[in-house]
C-alpha cells in the first residue's frame, strides 16, 4: 500500500543526500519525493510516497527521525489531506487537434502554459489520478515532453501534524 | 583568545575529556600536528588508518568513553572506513578527525582529495564537512554529543586544510542545540507494567542480554531481574560479560555457534524477554521460524531497532537504565523449577559432548582458550579477532568482566583484534588484555606490532594459527563438497615476525606446552606473542545448519572418530 509521508529537515548542505542514502540502502520503495522551503526558515519540507505494509512504512518514518538533520515525521496516509501534484506536458498539436487539447484542458481545468508551432505545453495541478488522467487522453497527440513534481501533502485543518512545530503531534 | 582552528580542534578535545588519540600524519592534517604538541593528548603513532579507527574502537569499547582517531585526506580518509562501519555496526562511540583538501580545492578532484562525508554517510551516525572556521567549536561540541547520546555510534569530522590554518575569536559552546536529534527517554510505565505481568505469568521466560546492557551499564539491574524472578539468561556475543557466564543462570551464548542446550532454551521459551540485543540474524536464524511458542517482549533504546528484525508482541523504548529499575519491583519472585530442570538436563547433553572432555593429545583451540581463562582467572580485557577464533573465545572463555570482551560482531571485520587490543590497552592501562586471532585476520593488520612495540603496550597475543582462513574452509568441508578454494593460507612464522619488532614470543605446537606459554606470557611485564599450531581442521560446534531454525544444529558427536 502507498504511505505519504511528509519530514521537516535542516535546509542544509547534504541533507538531501542523507535522505535518499538512507532509503537506497535499506532498499525501501520510494515512489516520488519532492521538497522545498516551509514555512520557517532554515527548514525544509519533504513529501515522501512510499509502498510497502505497515511495518516496512513505520521502519521508514523510524529511520529517518533518527536522522539528525530531519527534525520531524509525519505519515499523513490516514488523515484528512490536500494532496496535490503539478505536472507540465508538452503535445504534439499539428491538424487541428490543438483545439481538441484546450477543451480537455478545460475540461480538467488545467492550463496551457505555452503554445509553440507544433505543440502545446499543459500545466495541470490536482490528484494524482486527475493527472493520470490527463496523461491518459493526451497521450494519443503524442507527448513530446513531460515533467511531474511528484506528490504534496498538507493535512487539512488543524491538527497539530502540519506544522515544524515539535511540540505538535 | 584567538585560535587557529587545529589549535581548536584540540583545545576543545580536552574539553570533552580526550587524553588520548589515534592516528597517522598526512599532508591535509598537518596544521593538526603541528599544533598537537602544545596540548595533553598522547598521540598513538598507528601504521594503518583501518588500524586507528579500529584502535579508537576499541579504547570506546574498553572505557565507554570516546575513542578518537585521525587521518590525512584521500586515501588516509578512506583507510578509516572499514574501522568506522566496525564502529557503528557495534554502536561503539569514535570521533573520527579528517583533513580535507583547502576550501577553493574542494570538488576539483585535487590531490588526495576523497568526498569522504559522502562515503562515510551510511556507516556514521553523523558526519560534517567543516568549511568555515565560525563553525568548528560548535561542529566539535556537537560530534562528540551524538557520538555518546542516547545509542552511541562513530561521527566523522571532515576539516579543510585552510580551516585549520585561520584563526578567529575561540569559545567552545556550552550546550548542543539539534533539533532533530532527541535522546529517547523512557516514558511508558504502563508499558513496563506489562512487560512485568508477561514475565509473572510465564512458565518458560527466558532473557535475552545483548549489547544495549553493557552499553547502559545496567549489568547490575540485569542481576537484581534474574535473581529475583530465576530467570536463565542468553548473550548475544557482544553481551557476553552483561552477566557472569559462571552465574548459574546464564547460560552463555546463543545462536549460530550457541550451545545446543542455550538454543533449545531459546526455542522452547514462552516469553521472552530481549534487553538491548537487535535480533541479530546470527542469534535469530530465519526470523518466521525463531522462537515461535514465545511472546516477545523488545525493550531498546533506538525505536528503529523495534520491528526491524522481529515484530515483539510488547515493546518498550527506552534506556534500560531507566526501565530496569522500573520493572525489577514490579516481578514477582519465582522458582521456574521445571523450566530451570529441562534446561539443565540440555546443558548435561552438552557438557558430555564438550570437546574439552574428549582425552587428546591434540593441540585444540578450545583448550588454548579455556587456559587462558584459567591463567587469568578470567580477569582480563579479550579482544577477539573474526571466524573460527571468534567463536572459540565466545565459547571456552567464560566472560564475567564487564567489557571484558570486545569484538566485532556486527560486521565481522577479520583483522580487528590487534589494533583494538591497542586501543583497549591504551585506555586500561593497569588491565590485562588479550588479543586472540586466527592466523588470517592477525596478517590483516599485523603491522601494528610496531605500534605495540613503539607505544610499549604490553598487550598478550595469542595466534590460533591453523593455516586456513578456517571459517570458510569448515563451510567448505560442509557445505560445499570438501573443496578448500582460497582458503588454505601460507603465514609467516609468527614468533619470528613478533622478534623482528622487538616482541618475545613462543610457537607452541603440543598440548603439554600450552599451560606454561600461557603462563609465561600473562606473567610478562611487556607485550608477548604465542603462535599456537592448533588442529587444522578443526570444527566450530555447535553450527545452526544455515536457513534452519537455532534449534536444528550440528551437535559435537558424543565421540568424535580420531
Amino acid at each position: 500500500m502507498k504511505h505519504t509521508l511528509v519530514a521537516w529537515m535542516e535546509d542544509k548542505p547534504g541533507v538531501l543526500n542523507r535522505v535518499s542514502s538512507l532509503f537506497r540502502r535499506r532498499n525501501y520503495n520510494i515512489e516520488s519525493l519532492s521538497v522545498g522551503h516551509s514555512e520557517t526558515p532554515g527548514i525544509s519540507r519533504m513529501t515522501i510516497v512510499v509502498s510497502g505494509d505497515d511495518r516496512v512504512v513505520d521502519q521508514v518514518v523510524r529511520q529517518l527521525q533518527k536522522l539528525i538533520n530531519v527534525t520531524k515525521v509525519a505519515d499523513v496516509t490516514s488523515k484528512a489531506a490536500v494532496i496535490r501534484e503539478l505536472a507540465l506536458i508538452k503535445v504534439k498539436a499539428a491538424n487541428g487537434g490543438r483545439s481538441e487539447i484546450i477543451e480537455l484542458t478545460n475540461i480538467f481545468r488545467a492550463r496551457i502554459v505555452d503554445v509553440g508551432a507544433a505543440t502545446v505545453t499543459v500545466e495541470i495541478t490536482g490528484p494524482e489520478d486527475r493527472v493520470n488522467s490527463l496523461i491518459g487522453l493526451l497521450e494519443p497527440f503524442g507527448i513530446e515532453e513531460m515533467t511531474r513534481t511528484g506528490r504534496v501533502a498538507m493535512v487539512r485543518g488543524n491538527d497539530g501534524s502540519g506544522s515544524c512545530d515539535l511540540n505538535g503531534a | 583568545m584567538k585560535r587557529t582552528g587545529a589549535q581548536m580542534v584540540w583545545e576543545s578535545l580536552v574539553y570533552e575529556g580526550v587524553d588520548t588519540v589515534f592516528g597517522i600524519s598526512g599532508g591535509a592534517v598537518i596544521h593538526l600536528y603541528h599544533a598537537l604538541p602544545d596540548y595533553p593528548i598522547h598521540h598513538v603513532l598507528m601504521r594503518h588508518e583501518q588500524g586507528a579507527a579500529h584502535a579508537a574502537d576499541g579504547y570506546a569499547r574498553a572505557t565507554g568513553k570516546v575513542g578518537v582517531c585521525v587521518a590525512t585526506s584521500g586515501p588516509g580518509a578512506t583507510n578509516l572506513v572499514t574501522g568506522l562501519a566496525t564502529a557503528y555496526m557495534d554502536s561503539s562511540p569514535v570521533v573520527a578527525l579528517t583533513g580535507q583538501v583547502a576550501t577553493p580545492f574542494i570538488g576539483t578532484d585535487a590531490f588526495q582529495e576523497v568526498d569522504i562525508t559522502g562515503i562515510t554517510i551510511p556507516i556514521t551516525k553523523h558526519n560534517y564537512l567543516v568549511t568555515d572556521i565560525e563553525e568548528l567549536p560548535t561542529v566539535i561540541k556537537e560530534a562528540f554529543h551524538i557520538a555518546r547520546a542516547g545509542r552511541p555510534g562513530p561521527v566523522l569530522i571532515d576539516i579543510a586544510k585552510d580551516v585549520q590554518a585561520a584563526e578567529i575569536d575561540y569559545v567552545y559552546p556550552e550546550e548542543v542545540n539539534l533539533p532533530g536529534f532527541e535522546g529517547c527517554a523512557y516514558d511508558s510505565p504502563s508499558l513496563v507494567e506489562q512487560a512485568a505481568q508477561m514475565l509473572n505469568q510465564a512458565e518458560k521466560p527466558l532473557i535475552i542480554a545483548g549489547h544495549g546492557v553493557v552499553l547502559a551499564g545496567a549489568e547490575d539491574d540485569l542481576a537484581a531481574l534474574v535473581e529475583k524472578a530465576n530467570v536463565p539468561v542468553v548473550n548475544t556475543l557482544l553481551g557476553l560479560g552483561s552477566i557472569p557466564e559462571t552465574h548459574p543462570l546464564c547460560l552463555g551464548m546463543a545462536g549460530m555457534h550457541g550451545e545446543a542446550a542455550t538454543n533449545l532454551a531459546l526455542s522452547h521459551a514462552d516469553v521472552i524477554l530481549n534487553l538491548g540485543s537487535r535480533f541479530d540474524d546470527r542469534l535469530t536464524g530465519p526470523v518466521d521460524q525463531f522462537a515461535r511458542q514465545a511472546k516477545i517482549i523488545h525493550v531498546d533504546l533506538d525505536p528503529a531497532e523495534v520491528g526491524k528484525n522481529i515484530a515483539p508482541d510488547l515493546a518498550v523504548i527506552g534506556d534500560l537504565k531507566d526501565v530496569l529499575p522500573a520493572l525489577v519491583p514490579q516481578v514477582e519472585p519465582a522458582e521456574h523449577t521445571e523450566w530451570l530442570a529441562t534446561i539443565h538436563e540440555w546443558q548435561k547433553d552438552s557438557t558430555q559432548r564438550d570437546v574439552l572432555m574428549r582425552e587428546t593429545d591434540e593441540l585444540l583451540p578450545q583448550y588454548v582458550v579455556r587456559q587462558i581463562w584459567h591463567a587469568t582467572k578470567g580477569e582480563t580485557v579479550m579482544v577477539s579477532d573474526v571466524g573460527q577464533n571468534q567463536m572459540w573465545e565466545a565459547q571456552y572463555f567464560l566472560h564475567h568482566l564487564r567489557r571484558g570482551l570486545l569484538s566485532s560482531g556486527g560486521l565481522g571485520t577479520m583483522g580487528f583484534a590487534l589494533p583494538a587490543g591497542i586501543g583497549a590497552q591504551m585506555g586500561m592501562p593497569g588491565q590485562q588484555v588479550w588479543v586472540t586471532a586466527g592466523d588470517g585476520g592477525f596478517q590483516m593488520n599485523i603491522q601494528e606490532l610496531a605500534t605495540v612495540v613503539q607505544e610499549k603496550i604490553p598487550l598478550k597475543i595469542a595466534v590460533l594459527n591453523n593455516g586456513y582462513l578456517g571459517m570458510v574452509r569448515q563451510w567448505q568441508q560442509l557445505f560445499f563438497e570438501g573443496r578448500y578454494s582460497g582458503t588454505p593460507l601460507l603465514g609467516p612464522d609468527f614468533a619470528k615476525v613478533a622478534e623482528a619488532y622487538g616482541i618475545p614470543a613462543l610457537t607452541v605446537k603440543e598440548k603439554g606446552e600450552v599451560v606454561a606459554a600461557v603462563e609465561q606470557a600473562a606473567n610478562a611485564d611487556g607485550p608477548f606473542l604465542i603462535d599456537f599450531r592448533i588442529e587444522q581442521e578443526e570444527n566450530v560446534y555447535p553450527m545452526v545448519v544455515p536457513g534452519s531454525p537455532i534449534s536444528v544444529m550440528i551437535r559435537r558427536p558424543e565421540e568424535e572418530e580420531e
